[in-house]
């Protein structure tokens, strides 16, 4: 029973995460547009569940504060109290409350002294933002002014019940429909706490049609459900039927508006609503006589048409509101049954099954190789190709896009911008872009860092940028995309660029360079910001410029087995490049055979092969490659490998980031499916190779990290250049 | 649908027997009224409606306005289940005003009742 509830309590915290996400993202989105009702509804929706959800676990202080909430919301949504940006503010702080308050619960810990004083504080903002709605003025119509001399007394009523008054066209029967049908399934929904039904629109008894529809019906209807669902419910018979829904909390002038919009007489009308519990007789009373002298005074007895016009006014887009929302209820739906929730842990084990399938399938196509068993070998071939999809297609469930991730820094950004008193815009593209998960989780601290370092120190103030004839609104992009076996995520600023003069300054006066390395390429300097402590912001600021950060971004993105460079040009901008590779698990890659060794680089980065010209002086580090020079790197002597050396030598073109480079093998094997396994702590320091793998034979076989090679190779030439100048 | 009659003196009661619904409605509007236009008390047993849909009950409710506007007495008594459920959703019993028998079954007695 314990082991229920508290696994049901872990959906709650991951489903609140997720809720909180969406409020987030819908409050960013009313930012932009206050009047998004469809924006407004979800964040209203995920406090509202917030709310429910936690009271069932008990959980006091979140079900409290996150009612204040929804309290404000609730005025929000019945439009109130207007959104502005300091509202906004105000939510988002709630939001980032409630946050906090789960984490806590999640944690099992207590409310320290901080966090009880914060939500205090929000809840006294909150407070005070309903106190002035009660005050705040409308555009005047027949039915604001009466809820205005009505008061904030009284005009609010039950909190979860709704009014919905139907009257069914005279067709509806004819349409094959059974009105009762919709109040039956109404009635699954929630709880019906009164049903009236209304005969007043039946002719006599001579002129009645029995297979024409008369009957209209006032509901009372008590449930959680939001007006899309309930106008869902009347779907099919939309067109032969006038829907009216008071959603909960309706003032009493609403209750007015329809007794005057409906087509049965009024006073009836409104002992019926006095049945229903609607509204109270008094309050009715009051409010007619309200409607009445202001009908007079201002010389108008048509509060009826008044009321029309309103009715036109509102009807419109409460139609395509409702369109728009039965639409987007439906897709919700659609999407909801699409997904299903699944332990990280079973995912990874599945793939580690996987990759030991991957690595005795290679045992066994070895073994038929050996064998020289034609029909085994192409039974072999077929379940090959077969544990290849499976391969695929595991490594694919693995794969999240990373919009989410992106998405999560337009709150970033917001904030600091606020923080910093710059006016960032952030634009985001390639957010279908899919990569492993683990590497998403493991992107976002590094990606946060490089994000607050542009917005702080590369974007500059609007008065620089008015100065230097460019938009005073500064762009921040984040760009992902699919390139050569892996992906790259790029930051750009449109700011000012690296400053070179001052990154060298700094570098040597920390002693980085020596004292005459001003000719270094700009590739280079632009790498020194990436050294322990190294900080050339004059400010240090609240975010950033402590000289912690550019070496753990540096870090973490290595940890991932991937490479940051920067791009930047004085003026105007700079772009920090992140290439990660698509997983971390398994690779297609191309075998190849080094003295005794046998090493994989992977098959994306293979452009193609050739054979090295025998006769050819082994001191020369390049060749000519169809006229264009090719930098070599003899494997065996950079690892300093013994062995003998093959007769014939191979090289193995490989591509990376649009540099080129020609490995020198000893023998070509072929490609490989390789299950990479991590090395081992003491193999840390040693650069050019990234993991192992296990061979079909058992053997080990090392995974080249080809970019640091690469490097290797480019420094090589280099020597080797100046060496024969 | 059939509906049996019986006469005893100025008091008509009808058995209407199968369903009330959309099907039946046109055919037994006139037979109804032509039932009220001829007696000065009614009673409508509905013990063996085995299905009522909103036409049927439009018509149960026509009847009964005009039993009241002719100042006649229409009863309606034996709600069978179909009916009751009918009228429980749409809450009319209190408007027809006519005692509701509820069957064993539905306060839960069942077979301990029979």
């Amino acid at each position: 029973m314990s082991l229920d509830l508290s696994e049901a309590l872990q959906t709650f915290f991951a489903e609140s995460r997720g809720l909180l996400q969406d409020m987030e993202e819908s409050l960013l989105i009313l930012e932009a547009e206050p009047d998004d009702t469809e924006a407004i509804n979800a964040v209203f929706r995920a406090a509202h569940t917030i709310k429910g959800s936690s009271g069932l676990f008990g959980l006091d202080d979140i079900v409290a504060f996150t009612h204040k909430a929804e309290n404000l919301l609730d005025k929000v949504r019945n439009g109130e109290v207007a959104l502005n940006e300091g509202l906004i503010g105000l939510l988002l702080a709630s939001r980032d409350h409630i946050a906090g308050l789960i984490d806590l619960a999640a944690a099992e810990m207590a409310m320290d002294a901080d966090t009880r004083k914060t939500g205090e504080d929000l809840a006294a903002r909150l407070q005070a933002c309903l106190g002035e709605s009660a005050t705040a003025g409308g555009p005047v119509s027949a039915t604001e002014s009466v809820a205005q001399v009505q008061g904030g007394v009284a005009n609010r009523l039950e909190s979860d019940t709704w009014h919905i008054s139907l009257r069914f066209g005279r067709d509806v029967f004819k349409n094959g429909m059974d009105p009762l049908s919709f109040v039956r399934y109404l009635a699954t929904l929630g709880e019906l706490t009164h049903v009236a039904t209304l005969q007043d629109g039946m002719p006599a008894a001579a002129e009645m049609e029995p297979e024409c529809c008369y009957l209209g019906f006032e509901i009372r209807f008590k449930s959680d459900a939001d007006k899309a669902r309930i106008e869902g419910v009347f779907e099919f018979v939309r067109d032969d039927c006038e829907l009216r829904i008071l959603p909960p909390g309706s003032k009493v002038a609403d209750y007015v508006g329809l007794i005057n919009d409906l087509p049965e007489d009024n006073t009836r009308l409104g002992e019926l609503l006095v049945a229903c519990g609607a509204v109270t007789a008094r309050e009715l009373e009051e409010t007619l006589a309200v409607q009445d002298c202001e009908g007079v005074r201002q010389e108008r007895v048509q509060p009826l048409g008044e009321i029309m016009v309103e009715r036109q006014i509102v009807q419109p887009e409460l139609v395509n509101a409702a369109l728009g929302k039965q639409k987007d209820a439906r897709n919700r739906q659609a999407q909801e049954s699409r997904f299903i929730r699944v332990h990280a842990d079973k995912l990874d084990s599945l793939i580690n099954l996987v990759g030991e399938l991957v690595i005795s399938g290679a045992g066994v196509g070895l073994m038929a190789a050996r064998n020289k068993d034609g029909d085994l070998t192409e039974a072999v071939s077929g379940m090959a190709r077969l544990v290849e999809e499976i391969r695929d297609g595991a490594m694919h469930l693995r794969m999240v896009e990373i919009g989410e991730t992106f998405n999560r820094f337009r709150r970033v950004v917001r904030d600091v911008s606020k923080e910093i008193g710059k006016d960032i815009e952030l634009v985001i593209e390639g957010e279908g872009t899919e990569l492993d998960k683990t590497v998403v989780d493991k992107i976002g601290d590094p990606l946060t860092h490089l994000m607050r370092n542009a917005m702080d120190h590369g974007i500059e103030p609007a008065a620089l940028r008015a100065e230097r004839g460019k938009p005073v609104k500064g762009t921040l992009k984040l760009n992902a995309y699919h390139a050569a076996g892996g992906i790259v995520i790029e930051v750009s600023d449109d700011g000012g660029g690296l400053n070179r003069q001052r990154i060298l300054a700094k570098a040597r006066e920390k002693g980085l360079i020596p004292d005459d390395g001003d000719d270094m390429p700009d590739g280079d300097v632009w790498k020194l910001i990436f050294e322990a402590g190294f900080s050339t912001a004059e400010q240090v600021s609240n975010l950033s410029g402590r000289g912690v950060g550019m070496d753990v971004v540096r870090r973490n993105i290595e940890a991932l087995r991937g490479t940051v460079d920067i791009e930047s040009h004085a003026g105007l901008g700079s772009t920090f490049r992140i290439r990660l590779p698509l997983t971390l698990a398994i690779i297609d890659g191309f075998l190849m055979g080094v003295g005794d060794g046998h090493y994989v680089v992977p098959l994306d980065m293979v452009q193609e092969c050739v054979e090295l010209d025998p006769g050819r002086d082994e001191r020369r580090d390049y060749i000519n490659l169809r006229g264009e020079v090719l930098p070599l790197l003899r494997v065996k002597k950079h690892f300093d490998l013994d062995g003998r050396t093959a007769r014939r030598q191979n090289v193995v073109v490989v591509n990376t980031t649009g540099r080129k480079a020609g490995l020198v093998v000893d023998e070509l094997k072929g490609e490989f499916q390789a299950v990479i396994k991590p090395l081992g702590q003491i193999f840390a320091n040693v650069r050019g190779i990234t993991g192992s793998t296990i061979l079909g034979s058992g053997e080990v076989a090392l995974v080249l990290d080809v970019p640091s090679l690469l490097d290797a190779a480019v420094k090589d030439e280099s020597r080797a250049q100046a060496a024969l100048i | 649908m059939e509906i049996h009659s019986e006469r005893h003196e100025s008091r008509l009661r009808l058995y209407p027997e199968g369903e009330m619904t959309i099907y039946q409605v046109s055919e037994l509007k006139p037979a109804l009224l032509d039932a009220l236009a001829h007696s000065d008390e009614i009673e409508l047993d509905l013990s063996a409606v085995s299905e009522l849909d909103t036409s049927g009950v439009q018509l149960l409710m026509l009847m009964k306005r005009e039993a009241l506007a002719t100042g006649k007495a229409l009863k309606l008594s034996g709600h069978s289940a179909a009916v009751l459920e009918v009228f429980e959703l749409l809450g009319l019993g209190g408007w027809f005003g006519d005692p509701q028998v509820l069957p064993a079954a539905s306060l839960g007695l069942g077979r301990a009742a029979a």
